[in-house]
């Protein structure tokens, strides 16, 4: 199993040298060079130059990717062009608000998801199983930023006025209450639908049958030849939404002016500043790649068959 | 219910004898309302075997999974009453049908590979079963490790330790033998424990059912589709057909005098293993059609195939034996050009065979045809039969003049009626989906035919008339290499046999000789593990054979 | 010609069981999907028409809630709601349908001609394809958009080439399950050409995954393209468009709701319905494939 996930890392990692490489080349193409995005229009010739010479950019291309490359390795992401910070720095607090943010939607979510499914599955076909299913049906069609506005028109002021609509800094904990529905409600169907299916294929399955025939009590067919079963795919897809969360989280964090990464994304592109985007990108596509690499790695440790096989 | 009636008074036991006692059971499907079992009535005594038979349908498993009182989804008993000793079924409650199940009935699945949890360790699975024991853990492992040795596997810790995917089909089945007679019930229900397992491996492990039911004094219920295997094991025989009870009574009395037509039909498609009277096929001087020298095959570095040397000759049928992983299929396949990775020589007509079927001349292509295993499979579900047939043929041969008499000619060579060109497989029933495929391959008129497997995804009256379809394909002057497991259709069937195992071809010569003075010992062994039995009632010894008008009435 | 029609025949065939389509038209969640969806293009298709005023006449006064003459009031400049909300539905569709369409396309071609020559072409397009798929599908967007800037033809490629690794994935599946069936090697023993196999063979028969596929895709295409809207990186002003609509009118959400909730109930409507749809089709699909095996 140590050799699968060895291979699995390194095409992790090949995978993130690519996107660095994706991220590197697309910013390249911007019109115009990084010197007179930061110094704007109207900049005297010689104050570009010596930027030029400062950034490397008289090098060949493939000297500024690796001098970059070799920031990025050491944490040095170079410095954001709209406020003269270190890029790494500045990204600090807004990693935190929305790891907490993502962190606080998934803590929401995913018990909650996997309760109804599991109970879907036990009540196939009957009232709660048709609701539970129309309803992530639903869920899962809008997309997250139209669940977070109907979220908005409900409950925001407009509607009931329970919680505001827009994050503020000096708000209470309720403004977090939109931002972590919205994002628990788009999170939580995929798993829903999982769980019940994986129940229901599991309870379904011939040594489940052989279980029951062999006069076990409910209780330990359940548990004891069911949920380890169940478990694999079900944590994969715990996984891969929570990697999905740090994609969606954009929208949100917009839509609600949460301080997060997702909005410093939104500024930078406002800004056209590069260092920021290219961080922010990698960040969200390296976190994605390494969640997706847990997904995997849960989903071999789940088989006995990988398992025991290349001990 | 017009085939049942009690026979087995004669027998002489009483009601206190019957372990399982069966009166009377319906069950039907929901919502539908079709009856999936009707009215049967049947008992079994302590310490025999009652073979349960019946071909895909007939509602046996749904019979035999009744008798531990467990239905399927969307299925309802209506009538009847089931006794296990003196137990009623429908009066028990949820916790005495626990205490009933893996003790005083058990049940053996039919695919042990799906049916043994993959996530537990066996000692697990093994000494659950023990659940409701009083006996300490100690006597419980000590159980355990008896029924282990009993069943002829290991009884070490490390065995205890391993997953199901780490044993073989023939281990597995033996843990999930062993997991049934572990709580040593009065009863056993046994649903085609042998299928997929090959014959030596089979022989194995109906010995060890034989010798378990008669020394713990189990009685069991045996399904199965396999009227060789049932005639071989049971004391008792009960036929199902459609949901019926057709047929009841001693092994010998319904082997000597079935009472019912279905019965009869069903006993006289079952391939008799004749060890004699074959004749001597011609001498041949001429250059075979085919010929295969020093060939070895493989998959990457695992090599499958090692040293074959074979010939097909105009107009003849050379049957491959093998079990499953002999390499048989890998053999034909190379024939067919389907599989490349083989050194040594194919000659086909003089000339030498590309390994691949895209290098192969259209014509070679034209004159070998392949036939495959599973019909079910090998049409294109979404195009119609006389597009099935035409589309080698424009290939291969060209634009016909009158695609209508194509199709309606090599339809009429597969037996089957011009009209089917219009349906699409869906609509055709497996026997006629295989003769298809037949008439697809038919169509261009090959001399040499490759049939892998082609009756073994078909039940038992339907492989009848595929074999006798093929007869007349021979007859006609087409060469056939027929490749199978199974030691009796080639008895039937073949001029000449080649016995592959492990890669190898151990025996190689006229059937006749094969059969009847086999040398190698392998040969032997599968020609003794083979269940066979004798038909003693009128016309039935000339079931199904070379020399005999094809006596099997068709279905 | 129907399936049914051999009268000749000896006996009754079997009648041919119903299509996809017609299966999946059998769930009553597919006809509501299918009347949703009809409801919401229909507005986007005849609005135009029907519109009472242009798209960017000043009618009002900006966020005014009731003006006379404009049903659902003002937007942020002035303009009529109703009239935006009529006008900036087909944009939205024609995207997300292009979109949708040609990213399936090429991943169906990609995950066939993956699924079926394995080997070292397997490898490699799986592996662009894990690469395309580290990307979140809006980051990749909004990437993009930042750096060339928003273009409609960058969006539907953009939408597309973040489709195609997805359902790649998924046709190169359903391909692998085609190919272990013997009638592909039937066609390769007769030495059919290998693109004639993929086209005749394979492809009629990875089309139920194929249309689930369209199906969902449909509905994210939407989903992004609404999004890239809202973010503004999508259509740019003063273009009709919902997802503009919701970001520039949703500083006044307070005071003037209706011109956030028509295009965000025409979305919500819209994805649900489409998901109905697909929905109702991967019903139909798993039941027909359960159907055919034995």
């Amino acid at each position: 199993m140590t050799r699968l996930i060895v291979v699995r890392l390194f095409f992790g990692a090949l995978t993130l040298w690519a996107v660095s490489l994706v991220v590197f080349a697309a910013t390249q193409a911007l019109p115009g060079d990084a010197a007179q995005l930061i110094l704007g229009r109207d900049a005297t010739p010689e104050r570009l130059a010596a930027l030029r010479d400062q950034l490397n950019l008289h090098e060949p291309v493939a000297v500024q990717y690796m001098q970059w490359l070799q920031g990025v390795v050491q944490g040095d992401l170079g410095t954001s062009f709209s406020n003269r910070m270190p890029v790494g720095e500045y990204l600090a607090s807004p990693i935190r608000s929305s790891l907490t943010l993502m962190g606080l939607a998934a803590l929401v979510a995913t018990p909650l998801a996997l309760f109804i499914g599991a109970f879907s599955a036990l009540r196939r076909d009957r009232g709660f199983d048709h609701g539970a299913s129309m309803g992530t049906l639903v869920l899962a069609s809008i997309p997250e930023f139209v669940v977070g506005i109907l979220l908005i028109l409900l409950l925001g002021p407009g509607g009931l006025g329970l919680f505001p609509s827009v994050y503020a800094r000096e708000g209470g904990p309720e403004q977090w209450t939109l931002p972590v529905l919205t994002l628990a409600l788009a999170v939580a169907p995929p798993i829903i639908r999982m769980m019940r299916a994986t129940m229901i294929e599991v309870l379904e399955s011939e040594y489940v049958q052989q279980a029951r025939l062999k006069g076990l009590s409910e209780r330990t067919v359940l548990w004891r030849h069911a949920a380890p079963n169940a478990i694999g795919p079900v944590a994969q897809v715990v996984a891969l939404q929570l990697a999905w969360l740090a994609g969606g989280v954009v929208a949100i964090e917009f839509l609600f002016n949460f301080p997060g990464v997702g909005k410093v994304l939104m500024d930078a592109i406002e800004n056209r500043d590069v260092p920021l985007i290219q961080a922010v990108v990698l960040l969200i596509a390296g976190i994605y790649i390494l969640v997706n690499l847990l997904a995997d790695a849960i989903g071999l440790a789940a088989n006995p068959k990988v398992r025991v096989a290349n001990r | 219910m017009t085939g049942y009636s009690r026979q087995n008074e004669s027998t002489g036991t009483g009601w206190t004898e019957n372990v399982l006692r069966v009166e009377g059971l319906t069950v039907i499907g929901r919502p539908s309302d079709v009856e999936i079992i009707s009215d049967v009535s049947l008992t079994v005594n302590r310490g025999e075997i009652l073979g349960l038979v019946g071909e895909s349908g007939s509602g046996k498993t749904t019979l035999g999974l009744s008798l531990l009182r467990h239905l399927k989804r969307a299925t309802q008993i209506t009538e009847g009453r089931v006794w296990v000793g003196e137990r009623e079924l429908a009066s028990l409650n949820e916790q005495q049908v626990r205490n009933l199940r893996g003790r005083a009935v058990a049940y053996i699945p039919q695919s042990p590979a799906s049916a043994l949890n993959p996530a537990l360790r066996l000692g697990t699975q093994l000494t659950e079963a023990l659940h409701d024991d009083t006996s300490t853990s100690d006597q419980v492992a000590e159980r355990v490790r008896e029924v282990l040795r009993e069943v002829a596997l290991p009884d070490d810790p490390a065995f205890l330790r391993r997953y199901p995917h780490q044993l073989s089909g023939g281990q597995q089945q033996r843990v999930a033998i062993a997991m049934a007679f572990v709580g040593r019930p009065d009863l056993i229900v046994l649903d085609e424990p042998t299928t997929g397992l090959d014959v030596t491996t089979q022989a194995h492990v109906l010995e060890t059912i034989k010798a378990m039911t008669r020394e713990y004094g189990t009685a069991g219920v045996y399904i199965s589709h396999d009227m060789a295997v049932v005639a071989d094991l049971a004391d008792d025989i009960a036929v199902m057909y459609q949901g019926e009870l057709v047929e009841h009574g001693r092994t010998e009395q319904v082997l000597s005098a079935p009472r019912h037509e279905y019965t009869r039909r069903l006993l006289m498609a079952v391939p008799l293993l004749r060890t004699s009277g074959h004749t001597e096929p011609a001498t041949r001087t001429e250059e075979p059609l085919l010929r295969i020298f020093e060939l070895s095959a493989g998959y990457g570095r695992t090599r499958v195939l090692e040293g074959i040397d074979l010939s097909v000759s105009r107009g003849e049928c050379v049957a491959l034996l093998g079990e499953s992983g002999s390499g048989k299929t890998t053999l034909s396949r190379s024939v067919a050009g389907l599989h490349h990775q083989f050194e040594g020589g194919l000659v086909f007509d003089g000339q030498a065979l590309a390994g691949t079927s895209y290098r192969r001349t259209a014509e070679q292509r034209r004159r070998i045809q392949y036939v495959f295993q599973n019909p079910y499979e090998a049409l294109n579900p979404r195009k119609r039969v006389r597009d099935q047939i035409l589309g080698p043929y424009r290939h291969l041969v060209g634009r016909p003049d009158d695609p209508d008499l194509v199709v309606a000619q090599a339809l009429e060579r597969a037996a089957l009626p011009a009209s089917y060109g219009e349906r699409f497989p869906e609509q055709l029933s497996g026997g006629e989906r295989q003769r298809v495929c037949i008439a697809r391959a038919v169509a261009t008129r090959p001399d040499l035919l490759v049939c892998d497997e082609i009756t073994s995804a078909l039940d038992v009256s339907v492989q009848a008339e595929i074999v006798k379809l093929l007869r007349s394909l021979q007859d006609d002057g087409m060469a056939l290499l027929f490749v199978t497991h199974n030691i009796a259709l080639v008895s039937n069937i073949a001029d000449r046999v080649a016995v592959l195992n492990k890669g190898r071809i151990v025996e190689y010569g006229p059937v006749g000789q094969v059969m009847s003075a086999p040398e190698h010992e392998y040969t032997r062994a599968l020609i003794a593990d083979t269940p066979d039995f004798e038909l003693s009632f009128p016309g039935a010894p000339e079931r199904l054979s070379m020399d005999s008008e094809g006596r099997v009435t068709d279905g | 010609m129907s399936g049914a029609s051999t009268n000749t025949s000896p006996k009754t065939p079997v009648r041919r069981r119903p299509g996809l389509l017609r299966t999946a038209w059998r769930f009553g969640r597919t006809k509501v999907g299918v009347a949703l969806t009809g409801l919401i293009v229909l507005i986007a298709v005849v609005g135009p028409f029907v519109a009472p005023y242009t798209p960017t006449e000043f009618v009002t006064k900006p966020f005014e809630a009731d003006a006379d003459g404009a049903l659902f009031g003002g937007d942020n400049r002035g303009r009529d709601v109703f009239t935006r909300f009529l006008w900036g539905g087909w944009t939205l569709l024609l995207l997300a349908g292009a979109s949708a369409g040609i990213g399936v396309a090429a991943g169906t071609v990609v995950g066939i001609i993956a699924g079926y020559r394995r080997g070292w072409v397997d490898d490699v397009l799986m592996r662009v394809n894990d690469v395309l798929l580290a990307f979140p599908q809006l980051i990749a967007a909004l990437l993009v958009m930042s750096i060339i800037g928003p273009k409609v033809w960058l969006i539907v490629a953009v939408i597309a080439v973040s489709h195609m690794p997805r359902v790649a994935r998924v046709i190169r599946e359903a391909t692998r399950k085609v190919i272990e069936q013997d009638y592909v090697k039937a066609a390769e023993a007769i030495g059919l050409p290998r693109w004639k196999i993929m086209a005749v063979e394979i492809l009629p028969n990875v089309t139920s995954p194929l249309l689930v596929e369209l199906g969902l895709r449909l509905t994210y295409s939407i989903g992004v393209v609404a999004v890239l809207g809202f973010l503004g990186m999508g259509l740019q002003p003063p273009t009709a468009d919902w997802g503009l609509m919701i970001n520039e009118n949703r500083q006044g959400i307070a005071v003037q709701p209706w011109a956030v909730a028509l295009p965000v109930a025409a979305i919500a409507v819209l994805t649900v319905g489409a998901n109905l749809i697909t929905d109702g089709l991967s019903r139909a699909a798993i039941g027909i494939d359960r159907g055919v095996e034995k």
